[in-house]
């Protein structure tokens, strides 16, 4: 029977321990298919004909432990029934693994995420390998699901509820450190001694380390109150409209033992409800957009040589945030702006970003710091493998800089411009070599906002756009390829969507009225708050760039000329307290406002994938979803819209 | 002993320092290793090539922190030298800098390496408070105490005094061996020499004066600004005082003989936290980067002398690598010699004038000259600028050859004392 396996090898050593090793066949990273479940209901067969003393259960593969359910199997599930099996599927056998009576123990290296979670979970020890790759997580609820595979069952159990709820509500992964701090993970082990801590696990047949008495009674007496605490923190984010799986979640742990097959149909937190809720299927889209948009940085060929060191010119907000993103994610940087007091404010941001990214962890602050060079005289070109611009947008300025900086970069280095506004092939008019100028447009703030443009002028080499395209990937960030148009896409979509706001609030619409209308419909962010984030005097350059000579609403010309910047100068539409916008009362949002509101921004992205400033509509509702916080649970502008989307 | 001429040439291809920052009584906002790594990731990002291409670093540092055991190699990780390049630290008190240098130069001439960034680090007004050998026992019994008993009966025997720390830097600057803090070595040559106050305090105040004509003339352009965590910019040395006059300096009182000494905080160097770098290549790196070498570290010495007479120190090292190249003190067209006290290196001048000192100490027939002052720290030395001891070796060979090139060219030598009683010298040539 083992003999047949193909996903599993089942091996038992002296000591009578079993070691199986998941490996799936034809496949880079471990999934669990239903292929690979059953053989794995066939090895739990064949050890229970002959009872190991206990069972390790490990990764073949270098990448890392398990990356969840097959997600294409996933998206071929439909109805209600189908949801029902699939769940069952786990539930069933990882609740056979979780009953047996010999010691297992899930020996995890390396991203372990969903089901995999699920099955680690469902072992009595887990030992993690101390590495910064191993990561565990349940992030189903991205995906418009609930962990129904035994996760909403065992992972309060493991480290009680608060934290089993945080961790499954937002999708987060552990580190090892926090997995151990938590009590998700027994022993954090060394890559060397990984299979030793195993195997002594195993072998002391001890019973698992008991919760700690507080957080039992969050399983107990404290279940409602805890399940209270976390439907409101929920409910500050998203509505249940919008996003009914968290809700899902906390109800099947509360009121169905995290047994999601046990809720009735007719329950909203039923697997029915879910999958027929229009949030799932948008949810999974936008997963296949984000896996779309990050093929976009692994091109096929050759790859592209690696970068090293990076230049930034501009050490504003996003020029120094770009700097600071590019040390944090590992990158020797050099930030250049016109002396050092500019570039000073920059590094203290840098300091201060960093010191909350790393949480107090010293030294990793201090070796992101120590990559991050103030360069006041530019020297760092010489040596940089990409060089980005992002000073003012002034397009003499930027030619002349790009001219100097050509003349002194290295002859393969990329060279780029986080220009928002200005044609990179204008740009790139005056050098000697226009084909490697590409745009590299970053989102305001750079830490947060996953998209990056790539731009291709119109005289952008090929090489160069894959390079950008491969540079931004390597940073963590979405790359969306696309044309040098006034505005690209994001900008260009952004500004129709915010003169509409405006002009609500020229018809004497409160501002808060417009946002709260924006923000039901499931926008991150009112367009009226993202004004004054982005700038008024920058998004009335903006919008006088991109509308041509129309006028600017009164509302923004009003404030602009009053220096009422938004929250750059503490007052805007809102007034700004510690970089919070100050709200009214809720008041009543009339009717047919978000529709209104959205229309112009639909109708600017039709047109926008019309001229072919991307490619498909597929990539514009990316784009917008990734860039401008268009509402995930729509699917995107051009999905909302009821517009089939192309698929390829 | 003649110096061979087949010796590969070693070049300077550039060099970097962190503004020198003075100790003000608490420790300083930067540790030695922050400071080498700041200079060391300014001077290296202007390089053609990237930091893992270097053959190793050398860091010479006097006082390094508990956490910066080998802060040479410490250095080299943080600045993205990568797994492969060897960093090591190097420690002879106040030529650690100079010491790193000449490592650097032997392991070129030796073929051993091609690029290497040599240079000193130190930050002074970090040096540890320790605690007293008495409070160490006590601490150790306390540890070892396993019964209540115990404990109460170790309480009795705890005295507030045993809280007093053990100050380092004063421990630092002792010479163990004959039990003289460094400024009563110099004490001892101003007495030796008949070097007296008025001349000790002009030659600090002349060093002030120099330093602010150095800025305002541009010429610290070896200085990389730092940046603090809080956003804060150090950008040029903070030791300098506008405001020196002889008068003034007169009213300080001796710190190291209270009552009839000479020397004070005035007349000395400062206290101060700073780290300076130098990149040496061999021809065949300079060749294979494209580099353009500043000049190039000719010839080194080393002595040794009294450890009471430490001061001396650029004298016995000098004269030697003057004589082996056949060169007197007027050959040179600029001479750095570091300002560990004015007196210290009025007491150089004066025994190169003296007969005496020249024939019975240097073995010479007679006096080897007058030192043209006027060529000597032309932009003020330690006592203006501080004197962060691992790092003052390689500011002064550096500077010495920015003051060659703005000169048109030429040779140097850059010569320091060393607490126990040495001295290094340097011969340097613009390329």
């Amino acid at each position: 029977m083992t003999t047949s396996l193909r996903h599993w090898r089942l091996a038992r050593d002296a000591d009578g321990l079993a070691w199986l090793t998941f490996d799936r066949a034809d496949e880079r990273v471990n999934t669990l298919s239903a292929d690979a479940m059953r053989e794995l209901g066939a090895v739990l067969d064949a050890l229970d004909a002959e009872p190991p003393r206990g069972l390790v259960i490990e990764s073949g593969k270098s990448g890392g432990f398990i990356a969840g359910a097959d997600i294409a199997e996933f998206g071929r599930v439909s109805g209600a029934d189908g949801a029902r099996l699939l769940v069952a599927r786990g539930w069933d056998l990882f609740n056979r693994l979780a009953a047996v009576p010999w010691p297992t123990c899930a020996l995890v290296r390396g991203f372990c995420v969903g089901g995999g979670t699920e099955l680690a979970l469902a072992c009595r020890f887990i030992v993690a390998v101390d590495e910064p790759g191993t990561r565990f997580s349940l992030p189903e609820v991205m995906l418009g699901i609930v962990p129904g595979w035994g996760g909403m069952l065992r992972l309060p159990a493991r480290i009680g509820a608060p934290a089993a709820l945080d961790m499954m509500l937002t999708g987060r992964a552990l580190d090892v450190r926090r997995a151990r701090k938590l009590g998700l993970v027994d022993d954090v082990a060394p890559a060397r001694l990984m299979r030793e801590h195993a195997r002594a696990r195993v072998l002391s047949d001890a019973p698992r380390r008991a919760l700690p008495f507080m957080q039992r009674l969050t399983l107990g007496p404290l279940r409602g109150t805890v399940a209270k605490k976390a439907m409101q923190g929920v409910a500050k984010r998203v509505s249940r409209e919008h996003y009914p799986a968290p809700f899902a979640i906390i109800e099947i742990w509360r009121d169905f033992a995290g047994n999601a097959l046990a809720v009735p149909d007719a329950n909203p937190a039923s697997m029915a409800a879910l999958v027929r809720h229009p949030t799932t299927a948008s949810l999974q889209r936008v997963y296949h957009l984000r896996e779309r948009l990050r093929g976009f940085g692994k091109p096929e060929g050759l790859a592209p040589p690696p970068v090293r060191r990076v230049h930034v010119i501009g050490a504003g907000v996003m020029g120094g945030d770009i700097a600071a993103w590019c040390a944090l994610r590992g990158l020797h940087v050099t930030l250049q702006d016109n002396g050092v007091e500019r570039i000073a404010p920059a590094m203290a941001r840098a300091a201060q970003a960093f010191t909350r990214k790393f949480r107090g962890d010293r030294v990793a602050v201090r070796n992101a710091l120590d990559r991050l060079v103030p360069d006041p005289l530019g020297a760092g070109v010489a040596g940089a493998d990409v060089i980005i611009e992002a000073i003012h947008e002034d397009l003499d300025a930027k030619q002349h800089l790009l001219r100097d900086v050509e003349k002194r970069a290295k002859p393969d280095a990329l060279l780029a411009s986080n220009t928002s506004s200005l044609r990179i092939e204008d740009i790139a008019r005056g050098l000697h070599e226009p084909r490697r100028l590409v745009g590299i447009h970053f989102f305001n703030p750079v830490a947060r906002m996953p998209l990056v443009e790539v731009v291709r002028g119109v005289d952008s080499a090929d090489a160069a756009v894959r390079r950008a395209a491969a540079f931004v990937a390597s940073l963590d960030k979405l790359p969306l390829p696309v044309a040098s148009s006034p505005g690209f896409l994001v900008n260009a979509v952004l500004g129709p969507y915010m003169l509409e706001a405006m002009k609500c609030v020229d018809e004497g619409l409160s501002p808060d009225v417009v946002d709260r209308a924006a923000l039901d419909f499931g926008m991150a962010m009112g367009p009226i708050e993202l004004a004054d984030t982005v700038g008024l005097d920058i998004a009335m350059a903006a919008g006088a760039r991109l509308t041509g000579a129309a006028a600017a609403p009164a509302c923004l010309s009003r404030r602009v000329e009053a220096g009422q910047l938004g929250r750059k100068s503490g007052r805007g539409f809102y007034e700004w307290r510690k970089g919070k916008p100050v709200r009214g009362a809720p008041q009543q949002v009339p009717a047919g406002l978000a529709d209104r509101l959205i229309a112009p921004l639909i109708s600017a992205t039709r047109r926008c994938v019309e001229q072919g400033v991307v490619a498909d509509a597929d990539l514009a509702d990316a784009g917008l979803i990734f860039g401008a916080g268009f509402a995930p649970c729509r699917g995107g502008p051009l999905h909302y819209d009821g517009q089939p989307p192309k698929h390829d | 002993m003649p110096v061979p001429t087949t010796l590969p040439d070693v070049y300077v291809v550039d060099g970097a320092r962190t503004p020198f920052l003075k100790s003000r009584n608490a420790p300083g906002p930067f540790a030695a290793a922050d400071l080498a790594v700041a200079a060391g990731n300014a001077l290296l990002s202007r390089q053609p090539f990237r930091a893992d291409q270097l053959d190793e670093v050398i860091l010479g540092c006097a006082a390094a922190s508990a956490d910066e055991a080998n802060i040479g190699r410490i250095a080299a990780l943080r600045m993205g030298c990568g797994d492969r390049v060897p960093g090591w630290t190097v420690m002879r008190n106040c030529a650690s800098g100079m010491q790193a240098l000449d490592s650097a130069m032997a392991n070129i001439r030796l073929g051993r390496a091609d690029l290497v960034l040599a240079g000193g680090t130190d930050a002074l007004s970090r040096a540890h408070l320790l605690f007293s050998d008495a409070m160490v026992r006590w601490l150790s019994q306390w540890y070892a105490a396993k019964s209540v008993g115990a404990r109460a009966r170790l309480l009795t025997r705890f005295r507030p005094a045993m809280l007093a720390p053990v100050i380092g830097l004063i421990k630092g600057l002792t010479d163990p061996v004959i039990g003289l803090n460094m400024g009563q070595t110099a004490e001892n040559l101003a007495t030796r020499f008949g070097i007296s106050r008025t001349q000790m305090d002009f030659y600090a105040m002349r060093s002030h004066q120099r330093a602010a004509a150095g800025v305002d003339g541009g010429h610290c352009t070896e200085i990389v600004p730092l940046t603090g965590g809080d956003g804060r910019l150090y950008t040029a040395d903070d030791g300098i005082r506008l405001d020196s006059s002889v008068p003034r300096l007169a009213k300080l009182r001796p710190v190291f003989d209270r009552r009839h000494g000479n020397i004070t905080a005035g007349n000395s160097s400062q206290v101060t936290d700073g780290a300076s770098w130098l990149l040496l290549a061999s021809k065949r790196a300079v060749e294979q980067h494209g580099l353009v070498p500043l000049g190039r570290i000719v010839d080194s010495q080393w002595a040794a002398l009294d450890p009471a007479q430490m001061g001396l120190g650029p004298v016995h090292a000098a004269t030697p690598l003057l004589q082996r190249h056949g060169l007197g003190l007027d050959d040179l067209d600029a001479w750095e010699i570091n300002e560990a006290f004015a007196a210290q290196v009025i007491a150089c001048i004066e025994a190169w004038k003296s007969d005496d000192y020249c024939r019975d100490e240097l073995g010479l027939a007679g006096a080897l000259g007058t030192l043209d002052e006027s060529r000597l720290n032309v932009d003020g030395g330690a006592i203006a600028l501080g004197h962060p001891v691992g790092a003052s070796g390689a500011r002064i060979v550096l500077h010495l050859l920015q003051v060659l090139r703005r000169r048109g060219g030429g040779r140097g030598i850059a010569a320091i004392c060393i607490g126990g009683g040495q001295g290094g010298a340097m011969l340097v040539e613009t390329a």
